[in-house]
């Protein structure tokens, strides 16, 4: 699904990923591990493009989205992003977060379309050979309510749509992160990354989070996760990335990883964290 | 103290018997007018310029927007603005060829002028909103112009209200120049009641008070609006 080849990034001189090649398949789940400063987060972040890429590729099903020619926003829709942060939108109310990006993507396509037709009927009406118009079987006001019925179904899921009409600022730290994965889950993503997810939350609402990531697990997401979480990756990954110092020292089922780890940093990593 | 009764009754005489209030009126009209379309125009015009200042520069088209905008704001931020309006009206306009009304001109100065300024106003705006929100949109597939308008640039006004309340604060006071391209403004009006009345005492201090209480009345609004904000942020 995603071929990472030789991947680079730098920031001015400092080289944090120094030729990165791994593949991620259909279905699986990474967990990525690693000391503080190692570039897990860069590594997850040049996978759908927020840093660009110094150098290799990303092909993701079948093009290659670090070329800066590839319109990345297209690509970025079938990837979901979690933030460490959650990032909702504060000047929206939560239904609105939800809804905004596949509002906003359907009726630009609606526009778009009727555009194209205008100048496709106006040049029909001047020459012989009659150019086909786009079929237009959807209105503003449909997108609109299938997008709210949309998000309304998934703040369902996560037990929150008495919260639908509220602003941000008034929800816990584990509500927030619940609702900024159903954000990302109304785009149907193909893969999902997250960038520890549970980092910035109080200890007692970690675990409704890692709950829901778990039912997205059971439903065959494919994801990528970085954490701090090493129960959580030992319990959900189906392959678990070491990083350090920008490179992948070792990848392998959890299992091996943490009761048999093969390279030296790899235990020394482990055994001050477990 | 006789003296100034006498004052006093001149002005009166001037000021109502012959109606130099409906001057005085429009003048404040004219004011108000140049002042708050001015800063509308300077609000779009500031809020384009601030976009193409943050706006990452890899290429080489928002590199030459950007040169050219920070042209604009070091010229207007440069020189007064009794000069910019003398230079509109008296060489730019005439050069070009367009025959426009004193009004026109000042409000179309106006907004040029703190176009400049807001440009200022709402880059700091758009950089107090936190990173992660431009990010959050773009990863959800929307481009980086739609997440500024829809996300960040609404975040970005919330704060800087009452500093763009200060602005208009300035522009009314600035435009007490307005009469050197021969608009009629509060300086004007009160100019033709000291003429016509022999006497400048009174009017000048009626001028001072009219401009004292509608920077006062400003200042009252963009406290409420502060406040009701505020409120709103509390209860939502
Ligand atoms: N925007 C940036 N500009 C310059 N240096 C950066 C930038 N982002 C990250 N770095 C540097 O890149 C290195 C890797 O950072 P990264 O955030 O990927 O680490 P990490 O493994 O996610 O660490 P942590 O566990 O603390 O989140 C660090 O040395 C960091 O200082
Ligand atoms: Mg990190």
């Amino acid at each position: 699904m995603i071929d990472v080849i030789n991947l680079k990034k730098n920031y001015g001189k400092l080289e944090v990923l120094k030729d990165i090649t791994t593949t991620i398949n259909q279905g699986e789940k990474i967990a990525i591990i690693g000391p503080s400063g190692s570039g897990k987060s860069t590594f997850l972040r040049c996978l759908n493009c927020m840093e660009d890429p110094t150098g290799g590729a990303i092909i993701f099903e079948g093009v290659d989205i670090a070329n800066i020619n590839v319109d990345i926003n297209i690509h970025r829709r079938h990837m979901g992003m979690v933030f460490q942060q959650f990032n909702l939108f504060n000047n929206k109310t939560v239904i609105d977060n939800i809804m905004l990006s596949p509002m906003h993507i359907e009726s630009h396509d609606l526009r778009v379309k009727k555009l194209k037709n205008f100048f496709i009927k106006i040049r029909n009406t001047f020459t012989k050979n009659k150019k086909p118009i786009y079929e237009i079987n959807t209105t503003r006001a449909k997108i609109k309510a299938e997008a709210k019925e949309n998000a309304m179904r998934l703040l369902k899921r996560i037990g929150l749509e008495d919260k639908a009409n509220v602003y941000p600022s008034t929800l816990s730290g584990g509500q927030k992160q619940r609702i900024a994965i159903v954000r990302a889950l109304a785009m149907n993503p193909k893969v999902m990354l997250f960038d520890e997810p549970t980092s910035s939350l109080d200890p007692e609402m970690v675990g409704e989070v890692l709950d829901l990531i778990k039912q997205l697990v059971n439903e065959g997401m494919t994801m990528v996760i970085v954490t701090h979480e090493m129960g959580f990756a030992k319990e959900v990954a189906t392959r678990v990335l070491f990083m350090d110092e920008g490179k992948i020292l070792e990848e392998d089922v959890p299992e091996e990883i943490f009761t048999n780890p093969k390279n030296a940093r790899t235990k020394e990593f482990l055994s001050k964290v477990l | 103290m006789g003296n100034f009764d006498k004052k006093l009754q001149k002005f009166w005489e001037m000021f109502y018997v012959n109606d130099g209030y409906t001057k005085v009126l429009t003048g404040l009209q004219n004011t108000l007018y140049i002042a708050i379309v001015g800063l509308a125009i300077g609000i779009i015009i500031g809020t384009v310029i601030a976009i193409v200042e943050v706006f990452p520069k890899y290429k080489r088209l928002p590199k030459i927007l950007n040169s050219l905008c920070r042209f604009y704001v070091g010229m207007f931020r440069g020189t007064p603005v009794v000069v910019q309006l003398l230079v509109t009206y008296y060489v730019v306009l005439p050069l070009i060829g367009i025959n426009m009304p004193a009004l026109n001109v000042c409000v179309l100065v106006f907004g040029l002028n703190s176009g400049a300024y807001v440009s200022e106003i709402m880059r700091g705006g758009i950089m107090s909103v936190d990173a992660g929100q431009m990010e959050a949109g773009r990863a959800l597939g929307l481009s980086y112009q739609v997440t500024m308008l829809k996300v960040v640039i609404p975040q970005a006004v919330k704060n800087i209200l009452p500093t763009l309340g200060n602005e208009l604060i300035a522009l009314v006071k600035e435009t007490s120049v307005v009469s050197f391209v021969g608009a009629a403004d509060l300086y004007v009006a009160f100019n033709y009641i000291g003429t016509n009345s022999y006497e400048f005492m009174v009017p000048y201090l009626v001028m001072a008070f009219i401009y004292i209480m509608v920077v006062m009345i400003i200042a009252l609004l963009i406290k409420t609006m502060e406040r009701r904000l505020r409120k709103s942020d509390r209860r939502n």
